[in-house]
């Protein structure tokens, strides 16, 4: 232990010399997959070159994802001595121009600069605002999120360096129902969406008696709209690592599996490295710092299914079979992988185990309230200014999410969908929701594993509807009838409404289907499957009304409700359509208004999107009849 | 086609819990899943054939037809449908004339939707053999595809 001291001191030496002790300047760059999206790494070439023609040293360092990536791809640099400033929205001529000036003059272009990570004044002095006093970032707190575009997750140094493993040191010094009780007084619930109180799968898993126990990390994230474990896995992989050994220890398992989704790759590389430098370090293998406590460590990649982020899918498809779920119980804690007791948790309850261990119980209850302790981490997009990975107490309210931290919508607020596909779409009237798990299911949606996908007046919520239940639909295992049959009498009832030929009957039929599966489908796919049908029928009702009675689809989204049409009126005759429009189907002279015709229109909305004043309008198709015999004629 | 000695040696042991890693292995290995793989690999697990086209057809990673030199992937998350990731579709259905998977009949492009690929703060999405391109409009993706030779 005193030896591990020790390391971790020479860790901390080591960071400080690459980065703020540095003689030389150093360039962050946040090269997780969302910077990568980006355009980081073309970036980093010019950054390699541009050193190069102006025959400067300077340590670049990789960082993963701080939070904001509406301002990717991101550069920092820090001059000798002086704090990280922050540059958004880097492309390679940008990078030139403030490493020319930063580096060559010592001038960090304060215009450019997005914010530094120094102290008041800095600020005073340069006029740089601090990063984390950024609108999208005052409000939020960062602990489980902390190492995040701050260290370099290849390395495993700089998580030393940072009480990196402090929280295993003290657990592993201390009986296992210790931290049990530490983990039940921190009343942290699991955060893959479900809420159940942690310390109990774990009080489960220790009480099972077996002489082989397993640890499984569920990074099966496959809630489209959600990224928040890949951003952890691939900034922080050791955070969630500590959180596996610290339940290894508490429940007396000795091998944990991480099963990460095969669609993250970079997730998977930096997961192994951090499991070879454990080893090293002597984290991992027999007699973890000295200690009796053996514990190993495997990655396990999917192979694509979202069903298998179901518990007991999960571990079907681990034993080698049809990722289908089981009916519970026997709970995994009971009879898990292989029949073992098995503890499974979310990639992000792991990744809050070493600050609680750390911290104690009590430290945290200072952020949430009532039953919802702690920190969520959630991934902010759609319609939002500002989007990005989150993280923030419990109890905020969604509005603050949107409008503070998001900076609201450019055009009318219209939902928030919460808790991923099978969750719900909430409307205006419900903004000043707190996020917990009682208020969220309340209302008819989940808190989910975290995905919030805003939405604004041009989606229409029976399009989205649709979306959702194609999405339960294609990842249905087709195990049991409720969910099978039901997802598809949904879909199908959908496609019909969608196409103009909803009928009055139509909403109860979906109710009824909707009724059934809530109450009969075995596993969390099938009962949830139709919370965004319901959820939108009973806050969007008026919208499958007009799709039903008038045929009409008010966010010209529903392609055959609607054909496009630009207003004589409001059009300027500015061009701009007509260059973007690939078909050819708009003309007109400068100037003048524009014409659309829209027999050639494929409804791609190029011209919508470009037209500044709006003239573009999605127009209700008198009669659909006469639509349909004009296509045949055309084609 | 893929040997068990291969298997063998690339450290597999030949129990039946290895089968996704092994499916994976092969894929990895000879682009797609044969029904001679198939066969292979049912003998070197000790498992019906039957078995390992249930269990690799189950999942949507593998894949039993030899893959294009390209691979396109559509990301079709929430994100990506929300900022109107079904338009690159059909682009893509536009340019290519093919629909999501399938190959163009010279082999050289593959076309894939996908139900989340995890940037969604960078959405639309599109993929193209591994790289992902954030930000998409159809305009940038014809860019894009005619660096590829598509255009």
């Amino acid at each position: 232990m005193k030896r591990f001291d020790a390391i971790r001191q020479d860790a901390l030496l080591k960071w400080k010399e690459r980065t703020e002790g540095s003689s030389i300047p150093v360039i962050y760059l946040g090269t997780a997959s969302c910077g990568r999206a980006a355009g980081v790494m073309s970036v980093l070439e010019t950054i390699n070159e541009t050193l190069a023609n102006l025959h400067v040293e300077a340590r670049i360092v990789q960082v993963g994802c701080i939070g904001p990536c509406y301002l990717e791809p991101l550069m920092d640099i820090a001059l000798p001595g002086g704090p990280r400033v922050c540059y958004a929205n880097v492309t390679s001529e940008k990078a030139v121009k403030i490493l020319t000036a930063c580096l060559l003059k010592g001038d960090l272009q304060p215009k450019l600069a997005a914010g530094h990570f120094g102290d008041d004044a800095f600020t005073q002095k340069t006029g740089i605002p601090r990063f984390f006093d950024l609108p999208m970032l005052k409000p939020q707190v960062r602990v489980i999120l902390r190492n995040c575009g701050l260290i370099d997750p290849e390395e495993i140094d700089p998580y030393l360096a940072f009480d990196g493993y402090v929280g295993l040191q003290s657990v592993l010094n201390q009986d296992p129902l210790q931290t049990i009780a530490c983990l039940k007084e921190s009343g942290l619930r699991g955060r893959g969406g479900a809420g159940f109180p942690t310390f109990k799968k774990w009080e489960l898993c220790r009480a099972a008696q077996a002489d082989q126990k397993y640890v499984i990390c569920n990074a099966d994230e496959g809630d489209p709209g959600a990224f928040m474990n890949r951003a952890l896995l691939e900034s922080d992989p050791h955070a969630v690592l500590e959180g596996m050994l610290i339940g290894g220890y508490a429940t007396g398992a000795t091998h944990g599996i991480v099963y990460v989704r095969a669609e993250y790759p970079l997730a998977v590389v930096r997961l192994k490295l951090a499991i070879q430098q454990m080893r090293v370090y002597g984290l991992l293998g027999e007699k973890i710092l000295g200690s009796g406590f053996n514990f190993d460590i495997t990655v396990h990649e999917g192979a694509g299914a979202f069903v298998c982020g179901e518990e007991t899918a999960l571990i079907a498809s681990l034993e080698g079979g049809r990722g289908m779920p089981r009916p519970r119980p026997p709970y995994p804690a009971d009879r898990g992988l292989n029949g073992c007791p098995t503890l499974i948790n979310n990639t992000e309850t792991f990744g809050t185990i070493p600050a609680i261990m750390r911290n104690g119980g009590t430290w945290f209850h200072q952020f949430g309230a009532n039953g919802n302790y702690g920190t969520k981490t959630f991934s902010l997009v759609g319609k939002v200014r500002h989007t990005g990975l989150i993280e923030v107490p419990l109890g905020m309210t969604l509005r603050q999410v949107v409008d503070e931290i998001g900076g609201g919508t450019k055009e009318p607020f219209k939902a928030i969908q919460t808790g991923g596909p099978l969750g719900g779409c909430l409307p205006e009237a419900q903004l000043d929701t707190p996020i917990t798990y009682e208020t969220m299911r309340a209302q008819g949606s989940m808190m989910g594993s975290g995905g919030l996908i805003v939405m604004d007046e041009s989606t229409c919520m029976v399009d989205m509807a649709r979306y959702f239940v194609g999405f339960a639909q294609s990842e249905s295992c087709g195990n049991c009838t409720p969910c099978r049959i039901g997802t598809r009498v949904l879909m199908s009832t959908l496609e019909k409404i969608t196409r103009g030929d909803g009928e009055t009957g139509d909403l109860e039929i979906m109710q009824r289907a909707a009724d059934t599966m809530v109450k009969t489908a075995l596993c969390g796919l099938g009962q949830a499957a139709s919370n965004p049908v319901t959820s939108s029928l009973r806050y969007f009702m008026s919208e499958y009304e007009q799709h039903i009675r008038a045929k009409t689809c008010p966010a010209s989204v529903c392609t055959d409700l609607f054909e496009f049409q630009i207003s004589a009126q409001t059009c300027s005759g500015c061009g701009l359509c007509v260059e973007v429009c690939r078909v050819g189907a708009i003309q007109g002279n400068r100037k003048e208004p524009h014409i659309l015709d829209a027999g050639l229109c494929i409804q791609c909305r190029a011209c919508v999107k470009v037209c500044a004043r709006k003239a573009i309008v999605g127009v209700p198709i008198a009669a659909r009849m006469n639509k349909s015999a004009f296509s045949e004629v055309v084609a | 086609m893929i040997a068990p000695d291969a298997l063998l040696l690339a450290g597999f042991s030949q129990t039946a819990d290895n089968l996704i890693p092994v499916l994976q292995h092969v894929q990895k290995t000879c682009g797609f899943i044969s029904q001679d793989s198939v066969r292979q690999i049912a003998g070197f697990l000790k498992v019906s054939e039957a078995h390992v086209f249930g269990v690799a057809s189950f999942y949507t990673q593998f894949r039993f037809e030899k893959p294009g030199d390209n691979l396109i992937r559509v990301c079709l998350g929430t994100a990506c449908h929300v900022q109107d990731g079904t338009h690159l579709a059909k682009e893509i259905h536009n340019i290519l004339g093919i629909a999501p998977g399938e190959t163009t009949p010279d082999g050289r492009f593959e076309f894939q939707q996908v139900a989340c690929l995890g940037c969604c703060a960078q959405a639309p999405l599109v993929e193209i053999n591994g790289k992902i391109f954030g930000k998409m409009t159809p305009d940038k993706l014809r860019k894009v595809l005619k660096k590829y030779e598509a255009l």
